[in-house]
């Protein structure tokens, strides 16, 4: 009998690994089956739409008609809510982690985590009880001064509850998330690469822009991701605060509609095909959310080679 | 173009723990000047306070003076962006900007403060410093790929060539050949002695024999225990300090006997 002496058997490093790994592929596995689970799920109950007479189908003229607008809707609300919370986000995350003094910091940034556990209903109601009549003014100066541009055509809303106002209540809904996660990679910039540009003679902000926004660039995006999974799929903000219409160019007059809303609000009542048709439009905004999470996954590999990770 | 440094009863702090001790030093223009001594001695921390690096530091200061060519870099609106523009520092870790290509490396210093730069002149600027920094031939071909993809040697001097792009009065470098193999660190030694015809070096090393080799001067710090403040014990002509010191702790530590 051979024996090899560097040959152990069954020891217990061996059986830890073992566990772990089958542990962490256990997890992967269940994620991916409950993904594909709700996906088939969303795929069956969706089809008798798509089979449809299309005069039965919401609107009359079927389901693409039906669907479309709410797409769009869904996404000027998030896309309002994107481009306000992003350079928002980013700036108070460089406050605090780059700026601000040790002490208001911390402070500043435990009641930005705060505002991440607010319940959407409150800010809903806040958006609805108070935002949405402090906009007015603003919303009908807009259209005097800016009306010949189509997104500020008049007259305005005379109650404020515009795709604008939910634009803006889900940018405040999706400014903590961005915030804290950038703010968490800001400070994991390396003090390596922070002390070679201000050797070199850079002022606070040079150093950021050479040091600290490279290195966080995926970081942010993947932050911005998240917020953009909140905001599309956000529906009891929305819900409260738009006063939903068809689909106009105005942002702010009344009309518009997000798929999110759309389901909450007639689920409660809907059945046989209306209810597969709001089940359809899931599947939609479940579709819109994987391309753009690939769409980010795209753009952050395209600057793998200059990511310092090599 | 480079400049003396005089050094006049620095204490340097953490807050308040004061981790170097009355300091006074002259530092010659276009000399090579070696800082030895102990870990945890404060060569680090009184290198960064020749430029300011210092105060990046939470709870980083200074008393006492530092000249550059008589102007002293801590009184009250000096711009500490000014003085390390003309204070130039490697460190011992290289790193370049992992997001930038080599020859945006080169000029990154070049393009602060919004300084423009033509085209012509950045190429021209570019090779400059990469030949003064022996890089430019292993580069030459793909300057526009990143920098984190060359060797640390390789790095190291892409992090010299970025600093000598700015044209600084004095380069510092805090063990600069630490991270670095053999052959990279004679490259490096090389390259100091060649560096020194255009200004004045400043290096901290734990290599006596580097010293010995780069070195015109040798300044030797010692701490007389744990929490005790580090202090320049002897500073003299690189030959006298190894082959004839005058303090028994700078002959012990020269010899091997303790350190
Ligand atoms: N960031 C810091 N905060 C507080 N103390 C520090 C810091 N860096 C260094 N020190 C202390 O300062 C003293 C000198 O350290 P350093 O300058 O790194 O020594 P050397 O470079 O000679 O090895 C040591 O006692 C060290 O613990
Ligand atoms: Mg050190």
């Amino acid at each position: 009998m051979t024996t090899n002496a560097l040959r152990r058997s069954g020891s217990k490093g061996q059986a830890g690994d073992k566990i772990f790994s089958g542990a962490a592929l256990g997890a992967g596995i269940l994620i991916l089956v409950t993904l594909l689970a709700v996906a088939v799920f969303l795929l069956i109950q969706a089809l008798p739409t798509f089979t449809a007479d299309p005069t039965l189908v919401s609107g009359g003229e079927g389901f693409f008609s039906y669907i479309y607008p709410i797409v769009i809707g869904t996404v000027i609300a998030a896309a309002i809510a994107l481009l306000i919370a992003t350079p928002v986000g980013i700036a108070v995350a460089l406050f605090i982690s780059h700026y601000a003094p040790r002490r208001l910091a911390a402070g500043l940034g435990y009641v930005i985590d705060l505002l991440a556990a607010i319940p959407s209903v409150i800010y809903g109601a806040w958006g609805y009880l108070v935002l949405a009549p402090a906009l007015v003014p603003s919303f009908q100066w807009l259209a005097e001064n800016l009306g010949f541009i189509p997104l500020f055509e008049g007259p305005a809303s005379q109650t404020g509850k515009t795709i604008l106002t939910a634009g803006i209540v889900l940018a405040v809904m999706v400014l903590p998330i961005i915030t804290s996660l950038s703010r968490e990679i800001f400070l994991q910039t390396p003090k390596l690469h922070e002390e070679a540009a201000l050797a070199l003679g850079a002022t606070r902000w040079e150093m950021i822009t050479m040091s600290v926004l490279p290195f966080a660039r995926p970081g942010i995006i993947s932050a911005v991701m998240l917020g953009l999974g909140r905001a599309l799929g956000e529906t009891m903000a929305v819900a409260l605060v738009l006063s939903t219409g068809s689909l106009i160019p105005s942002l702010i007059k009344s009309g518009n509609q997000t798929i999110a809303a759309e389901i909450a609000l007639n689920f409660p009542e809907a059945f046989g095909l209306r209810l597969s048709e709001l089940i359809a439009a899931g599947l939609v905004l479940f579709v819109i959310t994987l391309v753009v999470n690939l769409i980010a996954r795209a753009i952050i590999a395209r600057h793998k080679e200059f990511s310092g990770a090599n | 173009m480079s400049k003396r440094i005089d050094v006049k009863d620095l204490n340097v702090y953490y807050t308040n723990f004061l981790a170097v001790e009355d300091v006074s030093i002259e530092i010659e223009a276009k000399s090579v000047t070696a800082f030895i001594g102990p870990s945890g001695c404060g060569k680090s921390t009184f290198l960064r306070t020749l430029n300011r690096m210092h105060e990046v530091i939470p709870g980083g200061r200074v008393e006492g003076e530092v000249l550059l060519d008589g102007d002293n870099l801590y009184e009250s609106g000096v711009d500490p962006v000014t003085v390390r523009s003309q204070i130039g520092m490697v460190f011992q870790r290289p790193n370049p900007f992992p997001t930038m290509s080599i020859k945006d490396n080169v000029l990154a210093g070049v393009k602060l403060n919004n300084k423009k730069i033509s085209r012509s002149d950045a190429d021209a600027l570019v090779e400059k410093s990469l030949r003064g920094a022996n890089l430019w031939n292993e580069v030459k071909d793909r300057l526009d790929k990143p920098g984190s993809g060359l060797s640390g040697g390789q790095q190291q001097r892409l992090c010299i060539a970025r600093t000598i792009a700015v044209k600084p009065q004095v380069i510092l470098m805090d063990e600069p050949c630490s991270a670095l193999d053999p052959i990279s660190t004679l490259a490096i030694e090389d390259l100091i002695n060649e560096l020194k015809n255009e200004f004045t070096v400043v290096i901290v090393t734990h290599n006596m024999q580097q010293a010995a080799r780069v070195s015109d001067k040798t300044a030797f710090f010692n701490i007389a225990g744990t929490g005790k403040p580090g202090k320049l014990i002897e500073y003299a002509d690189t030959t006298t300090i190894f082959s004839n010191p005058g303090v028994k702790a700078t002959e012990d530590y020269v010899s091997g006997r303790f350190g």
